[in-house]
């Protein structure tokens, strides 16, 4: 965070390997001086380089797909995800079932773009929650310190203490099994870590020129906190939201998958398993797909979100 | 030193308490009256009554945090109202199967992540760095209960090489322990892996870049002396670090490894022990894995004030 942009341009310009670690004065300093670059620069040059990692692209197009997958769910999916057939069970996939039918002759490929809902719903909204209440707390206990920082620190690290899945689990059970619980139950175990994370950038902010300077003027603090710490701890933020996403649609499935978050017959990818595991000698495909679907929404929001940190980022490579 | 370990001991102490207060709000998240839940089918007003007295139900919230602190203080987590034991004594019990799974799966983790680290940074920018990367990216992102399932039908079904499920105690028979335990210790130490891995990775590239490592080339030191003698030492601290605050995911993660594997530890303790509604028994468990993680990381702080040069005339 108290980087100049030259020393930050400096870890940017190619580097050749171990050998040659890169010395000062052998480093290109850009024309462009820390002072009079505009911003707009700056998010270009994180725009393109999000733009030439190839494996952040795969990353936001896997999840793209996914998206459409569940916004289009009624117009794609060729059945309705909770018809029943007797005629039709557990059927090997076929061009009237791309991924075969389930024990009760549904359409796994229609149940699995219905599903794909409550995944990319349940990732989006815990994420939401975690961000909205841990921000704020994590933004007022770097700038403000002293004992509401004790507290924030104090509770955060005694929620980090506890497992998050373990939490999670915990909360969905006294909470009761329901999508919408599972993703407060989610959304609650991640809160610390974003209160963490906006404390910590918050901190290094404070110690900023442009901070000092705002608070010299005689600005009033909810003001500096919005208008300058806020934009400034953002970027790290996205980041994290992004890979949280991730860890919470592995627990979306996993809480399902346990039997405490979408309630049959509504189809998610977490309860599609848990059925399919009794059949996986019978019939595979109910294991193979949803499994491999939650697997590469997860690696798509993983992937997009390295290519972030590495776009937004230039210390971590 | 002292002071810097006291200093430590003393920020754990709130930490706890609040924990304890977390672990006890939970219970207050439980829609209806709990006194009723308690009660079951029984509905006779005296026996809702006295079930409220005796877990003084009608007392305010802080006094009933302070009965029931002061029964956790005496070492009482509550009872199983399934089973009838206390909880300490399940947790007792199933804790050893779960630390079996958990050390396993930590050296399994550490065998293929650390070297793969390594290896990656040593040959950075090459396609065997591009191809871990990809490796430890999807060892990420793959569900280990999904994992589970493929491996149980690939390693167990097809091939019949290893036990599907089950649990062999290693007093009983230690190699048929270990042999039950390699499946579900490799599909929950993937994450783990992957997780050492990359930052293995990261930290060797820093270090294979600094002052020393150059100098100690420049004294014409063979690659691999630099490597394992100067660099990988100091890069294995943070990852020392890194790996006792993994062991809570890893505790969570062998919740649905142990369901899936049917292993009668401590993760299916809690499955069990939510799906009966025996809250008592999960507001425990939560507690016993939160202290029990609190003090480990103690004990990993003080070791690493105790062993670092740089912090002991401090």
């Amino acid at each position: 965070m108290t980087e100049t942009a030259a020393a930050r341009a400096g870890k940017v310009a190619p580097r050749t390997d171990a050998d040659a670690p890169a010395r000062p004065e052998t480093v290109k300093i850009p024309e462009i001086g820390p002072t009079d670059e505009p911003l707009p620069e700056k998010r270009h040059r994180a725009v393109g380089k999000f733009l030439a990692n190839r494996a952040a692209i795969v990353g936001g197009v896997v999840v793209a797909v996914f998206v459409l997958l569940a916004v289009f769910a009624p117009l794609i999916a060729p059945y309705d995800p909770l018809q029943t057939s007797f005629l039709a069970i557990r059927k090997a996939p076929s061009l009237a079932h791309f991924f075969g039918t389930d024990e009760l002759g549904r359409d796994i490929f229609s149940r699995m773009a219905y599903g794909a809902r409550a995944s990319l719903l349940a990732g989006v909204v815990s994420v939401a929650i975690a961000a909205v209440i841990g921000v704020p707390f994590g933004l007022f206990a770097g700038f403000f310190g002293g004992w509401v920082d004790m507290v924030v620190s104090r509770v955060a690290d005694a929620m980090l203490s506890i497992p998050f899945l373990i939490l999670a689990i915990a909360l969905a059970a006294f909470l009761g099994p329901t999508l919408t619980n599972a993703m407060i139950a989610i959304g609650i175990s991640q809160t610390p870590i974003f209160a963490r994370l906006a404390r910590a950038q918050t901190l290094a902010v404070k110690a900023e020129d442009y901070v000092e300077g705002a608070e010299a003027i005689g600005l009033p603090n909810r003001w500096i906190v919005a208008r300058y710490v806020f934009p400034n701890v953002l970027p790290p933020l996205i980041v994290q939201a992004t890979l949280t996403i991730a860890t919470a649609i592995i627990a979306e499935a996993s809480l399902s998958f346990l039997g405490l978050g979408q309630q049959p017959p509504d189809p998610s990818w977490g309860s599609m398993l848990n059925t399919a595991k009794n059949f996986m000698g019978q019939a595979p495909w109910m294991s193979i797909f949803p499994g491999a679907a939650i697997f590469l929404l997860v690696l798509g929001f993983n992937l997009l979100g390295d290519g972030l940190r590495d776009a937004l980022d230039p210390r971590e490579s | 030193m002292a002071e810097l370990i006291l200093r430590r001991v003393l920020v754990a102490i709130p930490t706890i308490i609040i924990v304890s207060m977390l672990v006890f709000a939970l219970q207050k998240l439980l829609p209806g009256d709990p006194a009723l839940l308690i009660a079951g089918e029984e509905r006779d007003p005296k026996v809702v009554e006295f079930i409220r007295e005796k877990y003084h139900l009608n007392d305010p919230v802080p006094v009933q945090y302070g009965y029931w602190v002061m029964n956790v203080l005496t070492g009482d987590f509550g009872i199983s109202l399934r089973t009838d034991t206390p909880v300490t004594t399940l947790v007792a019990q199933k804790l050893p199967v779960t630390i079996q799974l958990a050390v396993m799966a930590m050296i399994i983790a550490l065998l293929v992540g650390v070297p793969a680290g390594i290896l990656s940074a040593v040959r950075k920018g090459t396609v065997t760095d591009y191809v871990a990367n990809v490796v430890a990216l999807s060892g990420l992102s793959i569900p280990n209960f999904w994992l589970g399932i493929l491996l149980i039908f690939l390693v167990s079904v097809q091939l019949g090489w290893l036990p599907a499920s089950g649990y062999v105690p290693p007093s009983e028979d230690l190699w048929l322990s270990i042999e039950t335990m390699l499946m579900p210790a490799f599909v929950l130490g993937t994450a783990l892996a992957a997780t050492l891995m990359r930052h293995t990775r990261s930290a060797m590239i820093g270090i294979l870049r600094s002052d020393y490592i150059r100098t100690a080339r420049a004294k014409g030191l063979r690659q691999n002396k630099v490597v394992y003698k100067h660099a990988l030492r100091n890069a294995l601290v943070p990852i020392v670090t890194l790996m006792t605050l993994l062991f809570g995911e890893l505790l969570g993660g062998a919740v649905l490894t142990e369901q899936i594997f049917t292993i009668p530890g401590f993760g299916k303790l809690v499955v069990d022990a939510v799906f009966t509604r025996d809250y008592q028994v999960v507001q425990g468990i939560v507690l016993c894995t939160a202290i029990g993680f609190i003090v480990m990381n103690l004990f990993a702080d003080i070791l690493y004030i105790l062993i670092n040069p740089r912090l002991r005339g401090a």
